[in-house]
């Protein structure tokens, strides 16, 4: 294999060449900041001729969504990109996609939402749309979100799968910084996508269906969602069956759930996205001095891959969980939800400490994961009792 | 360079700096360093203050917040110097470039240097509009930084510039970068 060229690109640079490398038939979205770039960029490839895509540019993003519906279900690949206020206007249409199994792909720059109004990166956005079926994938940097953008496709269109999937990445910390990216040239890239093959295109007149039906009487609504639940909980096996085929093409690593330094760690940090880059160089700095800590990132939340975390912490003696949303009302942000809900089942004692982070691009400092490695020793030591923390927030 | 070289800009928006910022970064990645290149987003008005962040490392780069303990301060306006405490967190050892008419020892003393913080002064303003024609004093600050860290030879920088503009400029433009480039690497001076 030649040397890989490396060069400097933004996340959403990335996420734009991904798309256009996978090609698809129709690609409809409305800029938001921080995902215009990725609109721009592909509108840009559209004009110069560089992918054959319809481009709509639609006026909102209800509008991108259902345009998206409409050519998925006629059979075409799918994909679009949208943010914040633009996902939250596509909520109605989320389901829509997930429940008539339309394989779209949507890159979303994680972002908070109003009000206060706040253009910068947290997770607020997306984590309201964990319960409407998508998978999702969480990049950690700008390499990362041109590789899940390519293995959305794939698991999308996977045939034990046929659900939308998101391709997240955190808004300006990895939608807008700079970063050292390599790809792959497109003819890798089209042969390991490959052609999509819809099952029941609505434009096959000679077989004709009904989609987006009538499902109210009997238990039809039901037994529908219990299906589309396991198609869900079927996209762990197919992200990880396609990333250790992309593993072998790229030599870059996939794993539903990343772990470092886990093996003998008494103490671990579980964050998932940008953030994870500063866990990492702590965990890096204090090993060094003997610590006996890690981290842990999942890069798929829908499906959450429970099984792998209970295998990365087990043996620890306390987790912390750090969310970049929170979930108001109650006891513990998203994130931590998950972990919590994946320990218990396995009947694993282990004390979890809550944070929450980063709220509307809010600085997560070296200092601030200094202080959540020292709580975790404290938390043992029984003097810091781990309740839910808005680190980095005096009151 | 054998570790993290962190590196924030202090400029008003519309002078260069995230331009500058990435030049650097790419000008690094040239000579086989990992980068990272990023403003401080906000409000996008000319003439407010901004920051911008470049970090340069032999290894692969983790950490991605804000950087608030710089190894390298470069200042783009002294009228900053007024409002904004630049080498605010900067290491003990740190290195300030400033974009000024003042001697060096004006600057550190409007900055409050402490002692083992180096300080450079350029005319970087009064080069950027002797070559470019124009006051972007961003590309001659980057021909400044190469001289007074070696982080990366001038010639590199002129290299990188081309790389990144040889379609967009026109090449007399070209060439007024690169006097702007060797004019600051002679005149930069603590």
């Amino acid at each position: 294999m030649a040397e890989k060229e490396y060069f400097s690109a933004t996340g959403n640079a990335m996420v734009a060449d991904a798309m256009r490398q996978c090609a698809p038939d129709v690609m409809a979205a409305y800029p938001i900041t921080p995902q215009t770039t990725i609109v721009e960029a592909y509108a840009k490839f559209v004009a110069d001729g560089r992918v054959h895509t319809e481009y709509v540019p639609v006026e909102s993003e209800h509008s991108a969504l259902s345009a998206c519906i409409g050519a998925s279900a006629a059979g075409a690949r799918v994909a679009t990109a949208t943010s914040s206020q633009g996902l939250t206007y596509m909520y109605e249409e989320l389901h829509i996609a997930s429940g008539m199994r339309l394989p779209i792909v949507m890159a979303n720059a994680n972002r908070a939402i109003s009000a206060p109004i706040n253009i910068h990166g947290d997770h607020s956005d997306i984590m309201g749309m964990r319960d409407s079926g998508w998978v999702m994938l969480f990049a950690e940097n700008a390499q990362e979100a041109y590789d899940n953008t390519i293995l959305a496709f794939k698991v999308a269109e996977d045939p034990n799968v046929l659900l939308p999937v998101c391709t997240a990445l955190d808004g300006f910390v990895t939608t807008h910084a700079m970063d050292v990216c390599c790809k792959e040239d497109d003819e890798t890239v089209k042969e390991f996508v490959g052609d999509y093959h819809p099952e029941f295109p609505l434009l096959d007149t000679d077989n004709p269906t009904g989609q987006g039906m009538f499902g109210t009487l009997g238990n039809y609504y039901m037994k529908t969602k219990l299906i589309e639940r396991r198609a869900n909980l079927a996209a762990l096996e197919a992200f990880e069956r396609y990333g250790a085929e992309w593993e072998k093409i790229t030599g870059r690593p996939v794993k539903a759930l990343d772990c470092y330094e886990t093996d003998d760690a008494d103490y671990i940090v579980v964050v998932i996205g940008s953030c994870a880059g500063n866990v990492r160089h702590k965990v890096k700095e204090l090993r060094a001095q003997g610590k006996k800590v890690g981290l842990v990132r999942p890069r798929i939340f829908r499906p959450f891959p429970a099984q792998q975390l209970v295998e990365a912490c087990k043996g620890a003696k306390a987790v912390a969980v750090l969310d970049r949303s929170d979930s108001l009302g109650a006891a513990h942000g998203p994130l931590a939800l998950e972990v919590r809900s994946a320990l218990q089942a396995a009947g694993e004692p282990i004390l979890i400490n809550d944070y929450i982070v980063g709220l509307g691009g809010a600085d997560v400092t070296l200092e601030h994961v200094q202080q959540v490695f020292d709580q975790l020793e404290q938390r043992v030591e029984g003097t810091y009792d781990g309740a839910l923390n808005y680190l980095g927030i005096e009151e | 360079m054998s570790q993290l070289t962190e590196i924030r800009w202090h400029a008003r928006a519309g002078q260069g700096a995230v331009t500058a910022a990435k030049l650097v970064a790419d000008t690094a990645l040239l000579q086989g360093n990992y980068i990272q290149a990023c403003p401080e987003y906000g409000p996008e008005r000319t003439g407010a203050p901004l920051k911008a962040y470049t970090r340069v490392s032999d290894e692969p780069i983790q950490v991605r917040n804000n950087i608030l303990n710089p190894d390298i301060v470069i200042v783009m306006d002294d009228t900053l110097l007024s409002s904004i405490d630049v080498i605010e967190g900067i290491k003990d050892d740190g290195l300030v470039i400033l974009n000024t008419t003042m001697s060096p020892a004006e600057a550190r003393a409007s900055i409050k240097a402490p002692e083992h913080v180096k300080v450079y002064v350029l005319d970087a303003t009064g080069i950027a509009l002797a070559t470019i024609g124009k006051d972007m004093p961003n590309t001659p600050l980057v021909g400044a930084l190469a001289k007074v860290t070696g982080m990366f030879p001038a010639e590199l920088v002129k290299k990188r510039f081309e790389l990144t503009n040889g379609k967009k400029f026109s090449r007399d433009m070209i060439e007024r970068n690169f006097a702007s480039v060797d004019r600051a690497y002679e005149e930069v001076h603590d």
